[in-house]
């Protein structure tokens, strides 16, 4: 089926330049007051900084609201009644900001990007006078310096990926002989249950690792990703993290009657959590202790630390030992449990 | 009562399959948690865990002054709740170290001759150096660190200089609306509605009639005199009320337990819903007609679903998504719901303010059932 | 050859299906080839042949499951091609994969079929305490069906598919895989809704039951060899069973090369 192939390449297309935390081009709507030089410019700055286009000119305070409601403005700029005059005369005047914050972060990261064009262009107004004890600030940005979001979803979409074929697909097919009875006919033949799940399991380990590399390939060339640390090391442990989803989507199986109820379940407690719990997009420090804790039996948060530390970090065994051997223990728990679950099945 | 060509009553045989399907979901034992509590748990802990605030950075220093200037930089630093010191050292080495081991995530270079230089020359350099994996969090850590130094550095004027007039002459004034205490879970809860009933409606709905062909009982029903668009309908009709039972419960959650507000019209909110339910199980449906297998079934609703919900301005801003990947969300019905969603419980946007949303779901809607009606043959 | 001359009673029969030189093609595999041959109101017909002789391909055509490639069928006096809808709704069957809903209980299997074929309440009630009773299966009303064994589900399932009085039934291997005392009792169920007045159309590769059908047509490779009743053919091929009817006219096959 070409859309397990083409699936992790729309994938890696689109994280690479669909999706994006940063913010580009949203829409503000200007009520100017003054209209007078200074506003203008200001304006001016606003909307050629990339991160804003005009929305709407409003002429009324009564319109905001009407237009946040519409739902395309995120914020509004409000220049006071003579504005420019003000600044020369009394050295003061006000800019009102207001944001759409049903989107908390939408509205913090404009409102702070509002403030510091302003202070700009307040700076260049007064570029000649001079502070004194002046702390200038040299800020660099360590493994991403243009600050690229990709980075961050690379090592999630691979995770996700895998997660998805070797841990769900695989609890949705063994599930189906049982829910057929043909699990039956198979136990009964003088294959021993351990040749067949592996002789179920095979096409989809080479699937992953197909997809891996596919993903990785298409990173690196197409994304610009870098692999900092060893490729041997990463497929290794990306080996490693497809035999620990396929434990746990044989797992999974053992205990669903029927394929829908393997998928729902490998959707509710993998898909879901690893999507928003693994560090994939929220980072895991900003969640609550209790969900800190619970992310830590996902497999998947381990995984994510490692292909970022390998790949973005260059980091070795050294420094990532104690993840390695998290995801080794989780392996074998999963192996474990699974097989004494299919041994009361026999018995 | 509606007589349909063939001289039985429409209405009657949709209510029969209706009441098929409901009494095989009874019977399903293992289902049934699954279809109800999972959702509901998920939306508590996902709720929680959703959140691109940033609590707390920890922050290396690398003080290489040791003046009585650099203490109080330092201890600014360590005096902010957004803060934990993790290391001190001379070495910058040491403190790389840290951030690769993910001990520290910023670190803060104070060189040396730090104070003499800004006592004699009105200048001196300080550095932020910061883990920048996670492009917007590092953005957000570095706005938090500068804004420090800052108002350290307006302290230490003020203190020096007591009359120097630091005032800003542009006043900035600014107001969150709708979300005054920009709490995120008011944000992330409705999204994360959306996305829970979209999975029940999508995959459960959808697996539905693919299930039916694997074991062989759509033979049976094709041998009858069944129509088509009564068969599909028989298998919309109880998931859709499911799904709307479970945004009931999903609000209802939201209020106690996140203190969402709902400022718009209920009424608004499930009509809405009920048309985007419609529209995202009928897709269901066609893609379970395409398929001959739960697991292809369920692979090109994963598929589809993954796409969508990314695409679909739930986590990520679409402002910032190129041409055409806005173009691709035309066909995204999950992009026209969530706004819609959004809008209506944090602003109370009317009927009239979302009708741009409205449309197209009811267009997509009808696209979709006709074509899943299309594609279902009773004969092959 | 004209059948009125072979059959016994002096009736003019009245032909409930119609086919002629039906053909349906799989890509270049021709599962039926050419098949020609009447049902008549009333009687109960079999086909026989080999496993992937072409029974289910053809028995799946006259139900409106599938479309022909070509050729002239009627069933119930509709079109096979463009009534299939009208067909449906004067028929009943029974596939040969158990296809009932197996978690639902029997009752409740029964008043999802009636309700969809259009019966009223009070007439599905009827129809399945009447068919459960005469199956002796009353206290299993409300069992789920997995619990039963396949020779009770076989024979339910042969109930919900005449439960709306169908003018034809048509069972594609019915007793496959059930004991021979329970194939009897499934028989004498067919002989009784053969007295009611269901035409039954009925698939089978156990050759000992087409000495319960009153015409049988004998299926090799896609086509029919032969079509008459049980005692003619026996004394056509000089058999004395059935069965051996089958072999000669395979081994016939197969010598002229097919």
């Amino acid at each position: 089926m070409i859309i397990l192939f083409g699936m992790p390449v729309v994938q890696v297309l689109l994280f690479g330049f669909a999706i994006t935390t940063d913010i580009k081009d949203a829409q503000i709507a200007i009520l100017d007051k003054s209209n007078d030089y200074m506003t203008h410019e200001i304006t001016n700055k606003l909307l050629s900084s990339g991160y804003f286009i005009l929305g709407a000119n409003l002429d009324k305070d009564d319109q905001i609201d009407k237009a946040f409601k519409k739902g395309n403005i995120r914020e509004a700029v409000i220049f006071e009644k003579n504005f420019a005059e003000k600044i020369e005369t009394e050295k003061k005047a006000s800019v009102q900001i207001i944001a759409d914050a049903s989107d908390p972060n939408m509205a913090n990261l404009l409102f702070n990007y509002s403030q510091s064009i302003l202070m700009d262009y307040q700076r260049q107004l007064y570029k000649d006078k001079k502070f004194p004890l002046q702390i200038q600030v040299e800020t660099q940005m360590l493994y991403n310096p243009e600050l690229k979001s990709v980075y961050m979803f690379v090592p999630g979409t691979i995770t996700i990926l895998l997660m998805l074929i070797s841990a769900m697909m695989t609890s949705i097919s063994i599930a189906k002989e049982k829910e057929l009875g043909t699990m039956e006919v198979l136990l009964v033949s003088p294959l021993k249950p351990f040749q067949i799940v592996v002789g179920k399991v095979i096409p989809y380990v080479i699937l992953s690792c197909i997809n891996a590399i596919i993903i990785l390939m298409l990173s690196f060339f197409v994304l610009g990703m870098p692999v900092q640390g060893s490729l041997i090391f990463l497929l290794a442990e990306t080996v490693l993290f497809i035999f620990m989803s396929l434990s746990l989507g044989i797992f999974i199986s053992t205990v669903s009657q029927t394929q829908q109820i393997a998928m729902m379940l490998s959707m509710f407690v993998l898909m879901l959590p690893t999507i928003l719990l693994s560090g994939f997009i929220f980072p895991i420090e900003n969640m609550p202790v209790v969900l800190q804790y619970f992310s830590m039996i996902m497999p998947s948060r381990w995984f994510i630390i490692i292909i970022k530390a390998i790949m973005l970090k260059g980091s070795g065994i050294l420094f990532l030992w104690k993840e390695t051997l998290i995801l080794v223990g989780l392996t074998l728990f999963f192996i474990t449990m699974s097989v004494k679950k299919f041994k009361v099945r026999l018995a | 009562m509606l007589q349909s060509k063939y001289n039985h009553p429409i209405m009657r045989t949709i209510l029969y399959i209706i009441q098929k399907e409901f009494r095989q979901l009874k019977r399903n034992r293992q289902m049934l948690p699954i279809i109800f509590i999972m959702p509901m748990v998920q939306l508590l802990i996902l709720s929680f865990a959703a959140t691109f605030e940033i609590k707390n950075t920890n922050l290396f220093i690398v003080d290489n002054d040791h003046s009585q200037l650099s203490r109080e930089l330092t201890a600014k630093f360590k005096g902010s709740p957004f803060y934990t010191i993790t290391g001190y050292s001379d070495d910058y080495n040491t403190a790389q170290k840290a951030v690769e081991l993910r001990k520290a995530s910023q670190i803060l270079i104070i060189p040396t001759d730090f104070e003499r230089d800004l006592y004699k020359e009105d200048k001196a350099k300080v550095q932020i150096v910061t883990d920048a994996i996670n492009g917007s969090a590092a953005a957000l850590t570095n706005g938090y660190a500068l804004s420090i130094i800052r108002d350290f550095n307006v302290n230490l004027l003020v203190e020096t200089f007591p009359s120097i007039d630091l005032k800003d002459p542009i006043d900035v004034r600014y107001s969150f609306w709708y979300n005054p205490k920009l709490d995120y879970t008011t944000f992330m809860v409705p999204g994360i509605l959306v996305l829970l009933i979209t999975i029940i409606g999508l995959f459960l709905c959808g697996m539905n009639i693919v299930r039916e062909k694997e074991i062989g009982t759509i033979e049976q029903i094709n041998v009858t005199p069944i129509h088509k668009y009564e068969f599909i309908a028989g298998k919309l009709i109880p998931f859709w009320i499911i799904a709307l039972f479970e945004l009931a419960f999903g609000l209802t959650l939201a209020k106690l337990v996140f203190n969402i507000p709902i400022v718009g019209s209920l009424e608004l909110i499930f009509g809405v819903a009920s048309v985007y339910l419609i529209a995202i199980m009928s897709l269901g449906l066609f893609i379970s007609t395409l398929a001959d297998t739960q697991q292809q079934s369920m692979f090109l609703s994963w598929f589809c679903m993954v796409i969508f919900i990314l695409m679909s301005g739930l986590f990520t801003p679409i402002d910032s998504m190129p041409e055409w990947a806005k173009a691709i969300n035309i066909i995204n019905p999950i992009h026209y719901f969530i706004p819609v969603m959004r809008n209506v419980m944090l602003k109370g946007s009317n009927f009239a303010d979302i009708s741009k949303y409205f449309w197209p779901l009811v267009c997509y809607g009808f696209i979709s059932i006709s074509l899943a009606v299309w594609r279902y043959r009773k004969t092959s | 050859m004209p059948m009125s001359e072979i059959i016994q009673s002096t009736e003019v029969r009245e032909s409930i299906i119609y086919v002629r030189d039906l053909v349906k093609r799989f890509g270049r595999f021709v599962a039926n080839d050419h098949l020609s041959f009447d049902v008549y109101k009333g009687e109960i017909f079999g086909f026989l042949g080999a496993n992937g002789a072409g029974k289910t391909t053809a028995i799946r055509i006259l139900c409106g499951l599938s479309t022909p490639t070509s050729g002239q069928i009627n069933v119930a006096g509709y079109d096979a091609y463009l009534q299939t809808e009208k067909i449906k709704q004067n028929i009943g069957y029974m596939s040969q994969k158990f296809s009932l809903y197996e978690d639902l209980s029997v009752e409740e299997n029964f008043t999802f079929y009636g309700g969809v074929y259009g019966l009223r309440r009070k007439q599905i009630k009827e129809k399945t305490t009447l068919l459960l009773t005469r199956l002796d299966l009353l206290d299993e009303r409300k069992t789920v069906l997995k619990a039963l064994p396949l020779g009770w589900k076989q024979k339910l399932a042969f109930c919900v598919a005449i439960m709306h009085d169908p003018k034809i039934v048509f069972l594609d291997e019915p007793t496959g895989g059930v004991d021979p005392i329970t194939r009897r009792q499934f028989w004498d169920l067919i002989y009784e809704a053969s007295h009611n007045g269901i035409t039954v159309f009925v698939t089978t590769h156990y050759m000992d039951e087409a000495e319960y059908c009153e015409r049988v047509t004998i299926m090799v490779d896609g086509r029919i060899d032969a079509l008459d009743t049980p005692a003619n053919l026996k004394l056509k091929y000089n058999a004395s069973s059935m069965n051996e009817v089958f072999l000669r006219l395979a081994r016939t096959a197969k010598a002229t090369g097919e």
